[in-house]
């Protein structure tokens, strides 16, 4: 099996203007990602990720630079061709879940289906599948406040993926979630991983990272790091608390 | 997006905001409520006026007296203009070719009293024919007669109105005698209903044979105004030409402009009345436009609190792939579905407003389905423009802005 490529981000800017200042979020960032890779994109606050991660959702358009994702360039698109691309390609799970409050799970999981045009029976089909898969069958007709945290981040990630997205974003999965159920989710995703679906997480959490088959290092707004070998990245790290000793 | 389903979820999200919304529904039950009752009204009474005046014949002239006017000064001894004579003339005349029937009328209002009761009414001194003129028929007794006239007979023929004033209700009074102005009078006969209320109520009449009005009651010579009966109503134009000269000769006088009588045709006196009503009504029209347009206010001020209270929820609808348009949508719905509700509670309330307003009156009670359409078209038109701001302030948030608001 060849391996596709499903994002290509070439010398990326990011740059907001004030009247009187520039800031750059992000430069020079170039990445490529295949299909069915888990990748994690770390760095901390204010280092520019969330920013990546927006262009990469198509919820922002970069100041210059391409963005090829599923060979299409995002950054040529209007308005309502980005909210096509977000609704067919791009599956996001946030870290505040973001659910429509009172509105059953059930009713969550549709919404980007409804908005696709797909009939109301194979709404009902796709949705009941996929939040049986995320372990939920039993919890349909509940409304956000009546799921714990982990309970409505699975309910987000059924609602992720029943567009058959080519990316999986997930922004924080588990900032929100106590650990024991933030290692479900992210059994969750690495199932979907094997799956052959490609995922995108942002977090600060090593250990979250860890799970991921490639790590991102981001700061001040550039890629600083870029490991695709797990053992590799843990002896340059250890090299490095060596050399800071 | 289906519509079914976003009208679910619009109704849904109203229902948060149980109070809120409740409010800016009144504001549009006020303005549409208002629209229907205050229109209805108008019409109502211009209908009122216009069968009043139907009543009383289409084919009928009225001269009467107007002031004459010397080099801009104006004599007041005008109303003493008409006479007998002139009735007469009018009648034998070959010049006149198109009228059928001529009444010479004198009506003054006078005190009638009825053993313990008593009451003011118009006092009309009729011959015959005005029965004919003016359309009435009686529900007992018979009319005043030519032997009446000729003999200066006292004898009345009362309106419904004078009836029940002087006699209580369903009584008969025909052989019974009233007394006007210290006169005994033997009632021979009771009108007809003809409807009508307020300052010209046809049925608050006591007619009295011409010559008794004049010598007896009254004292005086001259006429308050002739009805004609035209031969047709196309002859009307004609005849008022034609009864015109010849009372221009009459009374020695040569320019149309210093005329000391007017002839009016019941068309000309239709179109004053309706004139008037109209007026009215669209004043009452406007007065309820600025309270729909308050109303629609509320609504709009509504849609931006939710708006703004619901960025985080567009942001993500965006996100998920809801284009602007399905936005807008969604915020529109739910402001028609506002001024929707509110449109057809206040149609409600303004059909029940007016059927009592009706009712208490006694005006006929009819709703016109124009101005039901209209306040229906109005009330969604409504949504849509106060809807619409807010629903493209709502579609133009970006969505990583959105997300962000806390």
């Amino acid at each position: 099996m060849g391996v596709s490529l499903i994002i290509q981000v070439s010398h990326l800017y990011k740059i907001y203007k004030t009247d009187d200042m520039e800031t750059v979020v992000l430069s020079d960032v170039s990445l490529k990602i295949n299909k069915g890779e888990f990748v994690a994109i770390m760095g901390p606050s204010g280092s520019g990720k969330s920013t990546l991660m927006h262009i990469l959702g198509a919820l922002d358009l970069p100041t210059s630079g391409t963005y090829f994702l599923d060979n299409q360039e995002v950054g040529k698109l209007s308005d309502d061709e980005l909210a096509d691309i977000r609704n067919r390609k791009i599956g996001f799970v946030f870290q505040a879940y973001n659910l429509l409050p009172r509105t059953s799970a059930l009713d969550n999981v549709m919404v980007p289906m409804e908005y696709a045009g797909v009939s109301e029976t194979e709404q009902l089909k796709k949705a009941k599948k996929l939040l049986e898969m995320v372990g939920l069958s039993d919890r349909m007709n509940h409304p956000p406040n009546k799921l714990s945290g982990g309970q409505q981040q699975r309910v987000a990630i059924a609602r992720a993926l029943v567009m058959d997205p080519a990316i999986i974003l997930a922004d924080e999965p588990t900032g929100n979630i106590a650990s024991a159920q933030a290692e479900e989710i992210i059994e969750i995703f690495q199932k979907l991983n094997k799956d052959g679906h490609t995922i995108i997480m942002i977090t600060h959490e090593s250990d979250i990272a860890e799970h991921a088959r490639r790590i991102i290092h981001i700061r001040d707004g550039k890629i600083v790091q870029d490991g695709n070998d797990h053992k590799q990245r843990l002896i340059k790290e250890s090299y490095e608390i060596i050399k800071t000793n | 997006m289906k519509l079914s389903k976003l009208i679910r979820s619009g109704i849904r999200n109203l229902l948060i905001n149980k109070m809120r919304t409740g409010l800016a529904i009144l504001g549009i039950v006020i303005g549409i409520g208002s629209v229907i009752a205050l229109i209805s009204m108008g019409e109502s009474s211009k209908k009122a006026v216009q069968s009043q005046i139907q009543s009383i014949g289409s084919n009928l002239l009225t001269v009467s007296p107007g002031s004459q006017s010397f080099g801009g000064i104006r004599s007041s001894s005008g109303v003493k203009t008409l006479t007998y004579e002139d009735a007469q003339a009018i009648e034998t005349s070959p010049k006149v070719t198109t009228v059928k029937n001529v009444s010479p009328e004198y009506s003054s209002r006078s005190q009638v009293t009825a053993g313990r009761n008593n009451t003011n009414t118009t006092i009309v001194g009729v011959i015959p024919v005005y029965s004919e003129v003016r359309k009435i028929t009686l529900s007992s007794g018979i009319f005043i007669t030519d032997q009446n006239v000729m003999a200066i007979s006292k004898v009345a023929v009362l309106g419904p109105t004078t009836v029940e004033d002087l006699f209580g209700s369903n009584a008969d009074p025909v052989g019974q005698s009233i007394r006007i102005n210290g006169k005994t009078f033997l009632v021979i006969g009771v009108t007809k209903s003809k409807g009508g209320s307020g300052m010209d109520n046809q049925d608050d009449r006591i007619f009295i044979p011409l010559t008794t009005a004049q010598k007896q009651i009254f004292g005086v010579k001259y006429l308050s105004s002739i009805a004609l009966e035209a031969n047709s109503e196309s002859v009307m134009t004609k005849a008022q030409n034609e009864v015109g000269y010849l009372l221009l000769e009459r009374h020695k006088i040569s320019s149309v402009t210093d005329a000391d009588f007017r002839i009016m045709s019941q068309s000309d006196i239709l179109a004053a009345a309706s004139a008037v009503t109209s007026t009215f009504t669209t004043m009452l029209a406007g007065v309820a436009a600025i309270s729909l347009l308050v109303g629609g206010i509320g609504i709009m001020n509504i849609m931006l609190m939710s708006v703004t209270e619901r960025t985080r929820e567009v942001g993500l609808r965006k996100a998920l792939g809801a284009k602007k348009k399905t936005i807008i949508f969604q915020f529109l719905i739910e402001s028609i579905i506002l001024t929707f509700t509110g449109g057809i509670i206040g149609i409600i309330i303004g059909v029940v407003g007016f059927f009592i307003y009706a009712k208490l009156n006694n005006s006929t009670f009819t709703v016109s389905i124009n101005s039901i359409l209209l306040a229906f078209l109005v009330s969604a038109g409504i949504g849509i423009l106060f809807g619409w701001y807010p629903a493209q302030k709502a579609a133009n948030l970006q969505p990583i802005e959105a997300l962000r608001y806390e």
